[in-house]
C-alpha cells in the first residue's frame, strides 16, 4: 500500500505540489488526470526519488516504510517502478547488460544469488513476448534508435522483468498508435497481481478503456481536487476540466 | 542527500589496489646522471661496444636538448640528478658465473598482481615477460615459442644472444634524436621485451610484458622492440602498475615496431600506473614514445590503449605508413580523475600509396583532471589515394574537469581523403536517474555508462584484457559522480 500525506514538493525553489493526499491499496489501479503543468509528472518523479525535486513537507509511506528516507535505487529495490514519459538513451549499453545489472541488483537486495546467464536470457525471451518485442532487443543499446512506440514497449518489458509491487505509467500512451497502445495496455494487464498496484497518468480515455482503473483523481495546480470512480474519466473526456475547477472553486 | 554524500566519501577514500611495495633486496645505483652512469648501466648489462656508443651519443644529444613544454600539461620540475637510473631486484648467484637469482618474493609479487610466472599457472595462451624496475625477472613459454622460430625475451638478453637483430632494428623507428625523452631513454634504457616473429609464422599465443616499478627514487626506462617479418602475425599486450609513493616516479619508454610485407601486429596496452592521491600528490610521470613502421606492402598495425593510470600521460603511439596499401589503426580510451593529466593521441604519417588509417579516441574526464587528445594526420606528396578517418569523443563527468582536442592535419596530396569528427558529451542526470530507478546503484551506473561509451575500443582488446579494462574503467571513476 502506498500512502501519500500532505505532500509538498518544489523544483528550483518553485512549488509544484501543494499538499497531495493519496492512498493506493494493493490490487488497485488509480488514474491521475489533469491539465498540462498541473504536477502529474512531478508527483511520479517525487515518488521515485528524482534528486532534482525537493520535498518540503509531507510523507510517502510504502508498505510501512518511509520512502523519503531512501534514495532512488533503494526505492526501486523496494519495488517501485516508473515507466518514463521520455525514456533516455544509453549508447553502447546493451539491453541484456542493462537488465542483468538491474535484475541482479534486485536479487542481491532480496538475498538471492545473481541469475545464471542461461536462465537470464531465457527470462528475457519470455518477457519480451508480453510486449511483442523481437529478438534483436537483447543486443540493442538501451533505447538507442528505438521508435517512440518501441521505447514505451521497452518500459513495460522492463516492468515485466523486474515485477515491481507498485508501478507508475507516466503518459505511457502518448505518441502511440492504436496497435502499440493495445500491446502496451494488454502487456500491463498481464502483469497485474492481487498484491501489485499502479498509478496511471494520462490525458486520454483510450488507455483507461483497456486498463479499467478503480479510481480517478483530478490533479490541478498541485492539488487533487476531485476523486471518483471510473465514470469520471468518461465525463472528463466529454466535458473537459473546467466544470471540475468551478466545482472546486478555482 | 546525506547517504549520497557518505557514498562519495566512502569511495573517495578507497585506495589504489596495486599500491603495495615488495620488500626485496634491490641493488640500486647512486642517484645522478652523467657519462659514467651510462657506462655503468651498459657494463652491468654486459653490452657490446656499439651499444655503449649508441647510448653515449644519445646522452650527449640529450644534454643539449630542453624538455618539451608544448603539452597541455602542468608538468612538475623533474630533477634528473635526483633519480637513480638502475635498480635490480634480483640477486647475484652464489656461483661466480651463474645467472642472477630470483627472490621468491618477486614471484609472489607477480602472483599478487594476477600475473603468475609459473607456466603451469599462467593464463592459457599468454606468454609473459615480467619486468620489475630495471630488470626482466622472467619470461615464460620461451622454449615453446622457440620451436616456431619466435624469439621472445628481454631486450638485455636479445643484445647478448641476437646482437645482429637488435643492432639492425634498434633506433630504426624511433631515433634518439626524435625527442627529449627518446634521447634520455636511448641513453639509459634498462629492460623491456624483444619480439621477433620470423617470415610466415603466426604467433600461436598472446605475448605480453608486465611492467612494475617497485624501488623508491628510481626511474624506469622501458625499451621494447618488435619485428614482424613477411606474412607473420603477433598480438602483443602490455600492462603496468606501480606502488603508491608521495613523490613522482618517472617512466620514460620507447616502443618500436617494424612490420614487413603482409604482416600484422596488434599492440594493446592497459596502463594503470599509480595516478597519485586524490590531492594530486605523487603518481607516475608516463612519458612515452611509441611508434610503428609499416614498411612492407599491405602491412597492418593497430594500437589499442586503455589509459587509466599515471599522474601525467604524454604519449602518442604513432604509425609511419610506408608500404603500399598498409593500414594502421589507433583505438584509445583515456580516463583521468582527481588531478590526473593526459595529453595523448597519435600520429599517422602516410607516405605510401593507398594507405589507410583509422583513429578512434575516447577521452573520459572526471574530478579536476585535464584530458587532451592531440593527433597529427600527415599525408605526403606521394601518398596517392591515402585515407584517414578520425573520431575523437570526450565525455565529461562533473564540471571541474576539462577535455581538449588538438587535431593537426598536413595533407600534401590532392587525392587523399581525410575526415575528422569530434563530440563532447556529459553523463546526464537523466541517464543516472534511469539506472537508479531500475535499482542500479550510482557507482555501477557510471561504470555501465562509461563502458558503453568506450565499447568500440574495449571490443578491440583481447578477451582477458577487455575484462580487466572494463573493471578498471569502473574503479578509476569511483566517486566521481555524487
Amino acid at each position: 500500500m502506498l500512502e501519500i500525506r500532505n505532500l509538498h514538493a518544489s523544483i528550483n525553489g518553485k512549488e509544484i505540489l501543494k499538499g497531495i493526499d493519496l492512498t493506493i491499496r494493493d490490487g488497485e489501479v488509480h488514474a491521475i488526470m489533469g491539465t498540462n503543468g498541473a504536477g502529474k509528472s512531478t508527483l511520479s518523479h517525487v515518488i521515485v526519488g528524482n534528486p532534482a525535486y525537493e520535498v518540503t513537507e509531507g510523507e510517502i509511506i510504502f508498505n510501512g516504510k518511509n520512502l523519503l528516507e531512501m534514495n532512488t535505487e533503494e526505492r526501486a529495490l523496494e519495488g517501485i517502478f516508473l515507466s518514463f514519459q521520455q525514456p533516455v538513451e544509453i549508447p553502447g549499453v546493451s539491453m541484456t547488460h542493462f537488465m542483468r545489472a538491474a535484475l541482479n541488483a534486485r536479487r542481491k537486495h532480496e538475498g538471492l544469488e545473481p541469475l545464471p546467464a542461461g536462465e537470464f536470457l531465457k527470462l528475457m525471451r519470455e518477457k519480451r513476448k508480453i510486449v511483442e518485442l523481437d529478438s534483436k532487443l537483447a543486443n540493442r543499446s538501451v533505447n538507442e534508435g528505438f521508435s517512440g512506440g518501441e521505447k514505451k514497449r521497452n518500459e513495460i518489458f522492463q516492468m515485466a522483468m523486474l515485477e515491481p509491487r507498485f508501478s507508475i505509467l507516466d503518459e505511457t500512451d502518448s505518441g502511440l498508435d492504436v496497435d502499440a497502445l493495445r500491446i502496451v495496455a494488454e502487456g500491463f494487464n498481464k502483469l497485474r497481481r492481487p498484491e501489485t498496484s499502479a498509478m496511471v497518468i494520462t490525458h486520454y480515455q483510450r488507455l483507461l478503456d483497456y486498463l479499467r482503473p478503480d479510481i480517478i483523481h483530478v490533479l490541478i495546480d498541485g492539488r487533487i481536487i476531485k476523486t471518483a470512480g471510473p465514470e469520471l474519466a468518461l465525463e472528463i473526456e466529454e466535458k473537459g476540466f473546467d466544470w471540475i475547477k468551478e466545482e472546486a472553486g478555482l | 542527500m546525506e547517504d549520497r554524500n557518505s557514498f562519495v566519501r566512502e569511495v573517495a577514500e578507497k585506495t589504489y589496489e596495486y599500491g603495495f611495495t615488495t620488500d626485496v633486496q634491490t641493488e640500486i645505483i647512486d642517484k645522478g646522471l652523467n657519462e659514467d652512469v651510462v657506462r655503468l648501466i651498459s657494463q652491468k648489462k654486459g653490452e657490446p661496444d656499439w651499444l655503449l656508443e649508441f647510448r653515449l651519443e644519445a646522452f650527449r644529444y640529450w644534454q643539449k636538448q630542453e624538455e618539451p613544454r608544448w603539452g597541455h600539461l602542468k608538468m612538475p620540475v623533474i630533477d634528473y640528478q635526483d633519480i637513480s637510473y638502475y635498480a635490480d631486484p634480483t640477486k647475484p648467484s652464489d656461483k661466480k658465473e651463474g645467472p642472477r637469482e630470483i627472490d621468491p618474493e618477486l614471484m609472489k609479487t607477480f602472483d599478487k598482481l594476477g600475473i603468475p610466472l609459473e607456466e603451469r599457472l599462467a593464463l592459457s595462451g599468454t606468454a609473459v615477460d615480467a619486468v620489475m624496475d630495471s630488470v626482466s625477472v622472467k619470461t615464460t613459454f620461451r622454449e615453446k615459442l622457440r620451436e616456431k622460430g619466435i624469439i621472445f625475451c628481454s631486450i638485455s638478453e636479445a643484445v647478448r644472444e641476437h646482437p645482429e637483430l637488435v643492432r639492425e632494428y634498434l633506433g630504426s623507428v624511433v631515433p634518439y634524436r626524435d625527442n627529449y625523452f627518446a634521447a634520455l631513454n636511448s641513453a639509459v634504457f634498462s629492460d623491456g621485451s624483444f619480439v621477433y616473429i620470423p617470415e610466415g609464422v603466426r604467433c600461436p599465443m598472446e605475448l605480453s610484458t608486465y611492467f612494475r616499478i617497485n624501488a623508491r627514487g628510481t626511474g624506469q626506462f622501458e625499451r621494447t622492440l618488435i619485428v614482424c617479418c613477411d606474412n607473420a602475425y603477433v598480438s602483443y599486450l602490455e600492462g603496468c602498475t606501480a606502488p603508491m609513493r608521495d613523490e613522482n616516479q618517472l617512466h620514460a619508454a620507447i616502443v618500436e615496431i617494424v612490420v614487413m610485407e603482409n604482416a600484422e601486429v596488434k599492440y594493446s596496452t592497459v596502463q594503470n600506473w599509480y595516478p597519485g592521491d586524490k590531492e594530486g600528490k605523487g603518481g607516475v610521470l608516463n612519458l612515452v614514445t611509441k611508434r610503428g613502421h609499416l614498411r612492407g606492402a599491405n602491412s597492418r598495425l593497430s594500437w589499442t590503449q586503455v589509459e587509466t593510470g599515471s599522474a601525467i600521460t604524454w604519449k602518442y603511439p604513432s604509425c609511419v605508413l610506408s608500404g603500399e596499401g598498409s593500414q594502421a589503426e589507433f583505438y584509445s580510451v583515456a580516463v583521468t580523475n582527481n588531478f590526473q593529466q593526459a595529453d595523448t593521441g597519435t600520429k599517422m604519417i602516410h607516405l605510401g600509396k593507398n594507405t589507410k588509417s583509422t583513429i578512434i579516441s575516447k577521452g573520459i574526464s572526471a574530478g579536476k583532471s585535464q584530458n587532451s587528445y592531440r593527433g597529427l594526420v600527415k599525408v605526403g606528396s606521394k601518398a596517392e589515394g591515402a585515407r584517414n578517418y578520425s573520431s575523437c569523443d570526450s565525455l565529461l563527468l562533473g564540471s571541474e574537469c576539462g577535455a581538449h582536442t588538438f587535431p593537426y592535419m598536413d595533407v600534401q596530396n590532392d587525392t587523399a581523403i581525410v575526415e575528422h569528427e569530434a563530440t563532447t558529451s556529459k553523463i546526464s542526470e537523466e541517464q543516472l536517474l534511469y539506472c537508479n530507478q531500475r535499482g542500479i546503484p550510482t557507482e555501477e551506473a557510471v561504470s555501465l555508462i562509461v563502458n558503453g561509451y568506450a565499447k568500440d575500443v574495449i571490443n578491440k582488446l583481447p578477451m582477458e584484457f577487455a575484462v580487466e579494462a572494463q573493471k578498471l574503467l569502473g574503479v578509476s571513476l569511483e566517486g566521481s559522480v555524487g
